[in-house]
């Protein structure tokens, strides 16, 4: 209630004073007290000793799906956030107990619906590594550009709504406008926008048809464009600063001791990134960087997302060459335990007839064991866990969901925060209810 | 399913040397090293675990549980550790007999990041973790009547008949969402006296009817 509350500028702004000191300009309002409020009791005198509680949610534009928090006050500074989960819960884990490996793509697709593709990624793996696969290279790359356009989507949404709970709409438009760029290639990809399902175990649904890469090629050329104008308006905008900087920071050790993961996790500070650390899909071979942040607040994070769209644009010129180079290749592994035969075999070979009746009645058969499976998604790790007893259904489907855990951490990112500040902090933390309610 | 000793992670070795019989077995599926510990052991190995400096364990992956096909074989649950810095895993299992109490011992002493994962592990499965500091239902509502979902006894469409289902979400009251008793009951329905914690578990909200 007391003190000025500034603001330093040292992230946005290479500013520094003739002593090599950072700039800190006071943007926030100087609360300069006359000591009126000190006085104990006073307070409670003039607004009551009842702390107040204010809901948010869970049908509310700024909290980024149905997600209710409780917020106790005490003034404007929050003593407490309390939030309640569970609105979108649909039991996908349940479900997939009573599916069929291939089945439980389409429930993925819904889970962290802004990402459907880099989901869609995560659970062939997870089944590959089960089953001992290894899936061709043409297949990998596809695999890289699902996950990579899945990234530049999902921080598009974080990007645009995040701007429009501090005020600004206009990057918002910019943001979804490219987005939609990237959803016309899913379209035209997979026949969907949103519910895509385009991996099989041990391959994709289709591959891209022909011209395809071309359109990516153009949309990586004039994307960053964009991020320059967004970038404009935003990195040494006074209110953004004002808003961000200093805001919902955590340090490093508890960043990891949250068990955060992604941009949350880098922002703070810690360099991990699934992709660097333990690769998958080849992606030691690509060129890309990591950016970490270094004060774990919200600005941090906006800079850490923001960077990572620029570095899955360079990954995706990279496997755009790739695409061109490998066009033709075979997608899917010549295995028919776990691929369909072609349609034309299947109706004219007995035996590939018979691969395609067992594939369709039976489904792919795991030998009995366990394998977790992270990647890294938009939103952090994504884990999926899988337990086989051999059958072609999971004994256990878990979902390791990265949101949910961010979201988990939300009560102490809000601790003596403003309540305004709450609705910035909880739009810093990029949730997805659909993953965190499953 | 289990592979040789040679494609085991060192710290199972590391576990055996320093627990002795408290380390059950260790097994290695799809390159992942498993290490089953008994059910009194395990903060304290979880605890060696994060605080060793070879072993160095900082980050809890994951905290779930299995329940098998098999309606005799134990439920299992898992916490699956890393440590950033060797980026090496390990994944811990306890075994709890479905006839006994499912009760373990919370993380949450050791990561912060196990409040939410052990709620839903309770909610889920119905296994306490005892010391959690809020062992609430999480994705499940806090009246909820029907058991734990994701129990293998549990039928995919539930316990109770949709008829039953509609008559209970009809009779809730959402007006008790927003009041500040439900502030308080966040933290303090242990301390609530016992006839008001049977009529929240009954389903009946919000004082009067």
């Amino acid at each position: 209630m007391s003190g000025t509350r500034q603001v330093e500028f040292t992230v946005g702004t290479p500013g520094l004073d003739a002593q090599g000191r950072p700039v800190v300009s006071p943007l926030g309002v100087a609360l300069t007290d006359t000591g009126e409020f000190e006085t104990a009791g006073h307070f409670d005198e003039m607004f009551g000793a009842e702390p107040m509680m204010v809901n948010i949610g869970p049908q509310h534009p700024a909290t980024h799906g149905v997600l209710r928090l409780v917020v106790e006050l005490e003034g404007e500074t929050v003593k407490r956030c309390i939030p309640h989960i569970g609105y979108l819960h649909s039991g996908f884990e349940k479900l997939a107990e009573y599916r069929q490996y291939n089945q439980i793509i389409p429930l993925t697709d819904r889970t962290d619906y802004l990402a459907p593709m880099a989901n869609n990624v995560c659970l062939a793996l997870a089944v590959e590594k089960l089953m001992g696969l290894e899936v061709t290279e043409r297949c990998q790359v596809l695999r890289v550009v699902a996950c990579e356009m899945s990234r530049v989507i999902a921080h598009l949404v974080w990007l645009g709504t995040t701007g429009i709970d501090l005020g600004a709409y206009t990057p918002f438009l910019w943001a979804f406008q490219e987005r939609e760029r990237i959803y016309n290639l899913q379209e035209a990809w997979t026949g969907a926008r949103l519910t895509t399902s385009v991996t099989r175990v041990g391959g994709m649904m289709a591959d891209v048809p022909d011209g395809w890469d071309e359109a990516l090629g153009r949309f990586c050329r004039s994307f960053p464009a964009t991020l320059d104008e967004v970038d404009s308006m935003f990195t040494r905008n006074s209110i953004w600063c004002g808003r961000t900087q200093g805001v919902g920071a955590l340090s490093a050790g508890e960043a990891i001791n949250y068990s955060l993961s992604g941009p949350m996790l880098r922002a703070s500070g810690v360099d991990y990134d699934v992709r660097k650390d333990r690769p998958y899909l080849g992606y030691e071979t690509y060129d890309f960087d990591v950016p970490v942040g270094e004060h774990g607040d919200i600005y941090d994070r906006y800079l850490v997302r923001m960077e990572e769209m620029r570095q899955s644009v360079r990954i995706l010129e990279q496997a755009v060459e790739r695409l061109k180079k490998l066009r033709g290749a075979p997608v899917n592994v010549s295995d028919p335990r776990v691929i369909l035969p072609p349609k034309s075999r299947a109706m004219s070979d007995m035996e590939a007839m018979i691969f395609h009746f067992k594939q369709v009645m039976e489904g792919v058969k795991p030998p009995a064991g366990e394998a977790y499976m992270g990647v890294e998604n938009p939103k952090g790790e994504l884990g999926y866990y899988f337990v086989s007893d051999g059958t072609a259904k999971p004994v256990r489907w878990r979902i390791r969901p990265p949101s949910f855990l961010n979201l988990a951490a939300l009560p102490r990112l809000c601790e003596g925060a403003l309540l305004s500040d709450v609705i910035a902090i909880n739009a810093s933390v990029d949730i997805v209810m659909g993953e965190i309610d499953r | 399913m289990s592979a040789p000793t040679a494609a085991q992670s060192p710290s199972a070795q590391a576990l055996r040397d320093a627990f002795g019989a408290a380390i059950e077995r260790v097994e290695v599926s799809c390159g992942d090293t498993i290490v089953y510990v008994s059910r009194e052991r395990i903060h304290d190995v979880l605890a060696w675990l994060k605080e060793t400096p070879t072993q160095d364990f900082d980050y809890l992956t994951d905290v779930t549980a299995v329940d098998y096909r098999d309606a005799e074989r134990p439920l299992e649950v898992v916490w699956q550790l890393r440590s950033l810095a060797r980026k090496a895993d390990l994944r811990v299992k306890v075994r709890l007999d479905k006839d006994g109490p499912l009760d373990v011992p919370t993380c949450w002493d050791l990561w912060r990041g196990a409040n939410w994962l052990e709620r839903e592990v309770f909610d889920m499965f119905g296994v306490n973790f005892a010391g959690h500091p809020d062992m609430r239902r999480i994705l499940m509502w806090e009246t909820y009547q029907e058991g734990f979902p994701l129990r293998k006894d549990f039928p995919l469409r539930g316990h109770f008949s949709r008829a039953e289902q509609t008559r209970q979400a009809l009779a809730v009251n959402p007006e008790a969402h927003y009041s500040l008793e439900e502030l308080a009951t966040a933290d303090a329905y242990r301390n609530l006296p016992q006839d008001m914690r049977e009529r929240l578990r009954r389903g009946e909200r919000g004082g009067p009817e």
